[in-house]
């Protein structure tokens, strides 16, 4: 076979796995090549976190507005501090909204639902939740119905 | 007894000097860098021989099996009702595992023992010592550039048998079982991540091409030049990048998924 048509042929087939990797980046990881885009963080404290996870989804009425940006111990409460990347798209979130802890499906995974409050004012960068709800712990659910509190 | 004794004595020298000559073979590969002019157009006749060829069986193999992955998931999954699953479970398999070991086992087999009956071949019937009696350094002139088309073909072509593999994974589940489909792929990318199991399959296929490659090389080189001797080293190639292939891989896999 003549030199220029193997050399073609090789180009492709580097052009073929580099193709391949592309879609296994893009299609099957889901990287986005377009950068986060705008966020401001605010926070959450919860009693308990449950398995809540960095990069964890956070979603109002169902829509994903933002994810977890990582999970600390309040030292002084001794609470879970959750730090929460939300889209500068989602600007005008009520400041007395609450973040309830919420299972996908019913093995799933955990995610934050902020449920909307009724005030004028909005959160902005830095703020806490006024109001938080833990995850839902069968096991601590059963207990305290068995004992009866 | 005695000669019992003695046998395992020589059958270990025997492996040890292999050993060693395959440490200095290959450093003598990797250090002989070919003038850029004459090894480039002999590194992509090799790259067509030892990627591109092997292309065919890798695409078909990697359809089937991300089929199957699909099928076996589908049964397996409804059983609990999260068949949407299907999609991240064919897609971290291939990623993580089928792809890099199974790409390098049908490698050894498909291009490694060409390779090693090739370069036999030419042992057997003194090319390579006629082309040192002209002053050409066989290592550089036809070995160093099957070894490099190996260890550039194969995570090429891993990559491909994961794509190829997850579109058959969703043929079957997608558009025969009946599994939604944007659940498909969006299970798959909120659990597949791309430095943690797309990259580390990637390492794993780099690894899997330089032994592979290396044990191919190395067998014809350092064949007996019978036939006899050719058609044993085309064996040991298969066979010992096969045990090398899963046994790195399970040290691999230790290394990157176990935690240490």
């Amino acid at each position: 076979m003549a030199q220029r048509t193997t050399e073609i042929i090789v180009g492709l087939f580097m052009i073929a796995g580099f193709a391949a990797l592309l879609v296994l980046a893009l299609q099957v990881s889901g990287l986005s090549l377009k950068p986060a885009g705008d966020t401001y963080t605010v926070y959450a404290d919860f009693n308990d976190a449950g398995n809540l996870a960095p990069r964890g989804k956070v979603s109002m009425a169902g829509v994903t507005i933002g994810r977890i940006r990582d999970i600390t111990l309040n030292p002084e409460t001794f609470q879970a501090r959750v730090a929460i990347d939300i889209d500068a798209a989602y600007s005008s979130i009520p400041a007395d909204s609450s973040a309830v802890i919420r299972t996908s499906g019913l093995l799933g995974d955990q995610y934050i639902d902020i449920s909307v409050g009724a005030g004028t004012d909005s959160l902005s960068a830095g703020d806490d939740f006024y109001e938080t709800q833990s995850a839902m712990n069968l096991e601590r659910m059963i207990t305290n119905f068995a004992t009866g509190r | 007894m005695m000669e019992s004794i003695a046998r395992l004595g020589r059958n270990g020298l025997t492996a040890i000097g292999s050993l060693g000559r395959s440490g200095t073979f290959l450093w003598r590969v990797l250090v002989g860098v070919p003038n850029p002019r004459v090894g480039t157009p002999l590194l992509i006749r090799q790259l067509y021989s030892v990627g591109v060829l092997s292309l065919v069986i890798v695409v078909v193999s990697g359809l089937f099996i991300g089929m199957v992955l699909g099928l076996q998931g589908y049964t397996i999954l409804s059983d609990f009702g999260s068949e949407q699953a299907i999609g991240q479970m064919v897609a971290l398999t291939l990623v993580r595992e089928l792809g890099p070991v199974v790409t390098a086992l049908l490698f050894a087999g498909r291009a490694g023992s060409a390779l090693t009956a090739e370069i036999g071949l030419m042992k057997a019937t003194e090319q390579l010592s006629s082309m040192e009696m002209m002053g050409v350094d066989p290592l550089r002139r036809v070995v160093a550039p099957r070894f490099w088309a190996g260890f550039i073909s194969l995570p090429l072509l891993a990559v491909i048998f994961s794509v190829v593999g997850i579109w058959g994974g969703m043929l079957v589940g997608v558009e025969w079982l009946g599994v939604f489909e944007g659940a498909f792929w969006s299970n798959m990318q909120s659990s597949v991540s791309f430095t943690e199991d797309v990259m580390n399959g990637v390492i794993k296929s780099v690894v899997f091409g330089f032994v592979c490659s290396w044990i191919a090389v190395f067998q014809g080189y350092d064949c007996v030049p019978t036939s006899a001797g050719i058609s044993s080293a085309t064996t040991k190639t298969v066979v010992y990048s096969s045990l090398a292939v899963l046994g790195l891989d399970f040290i691999l896999t230790a290394v990157m998924f176990g935690g240490f």
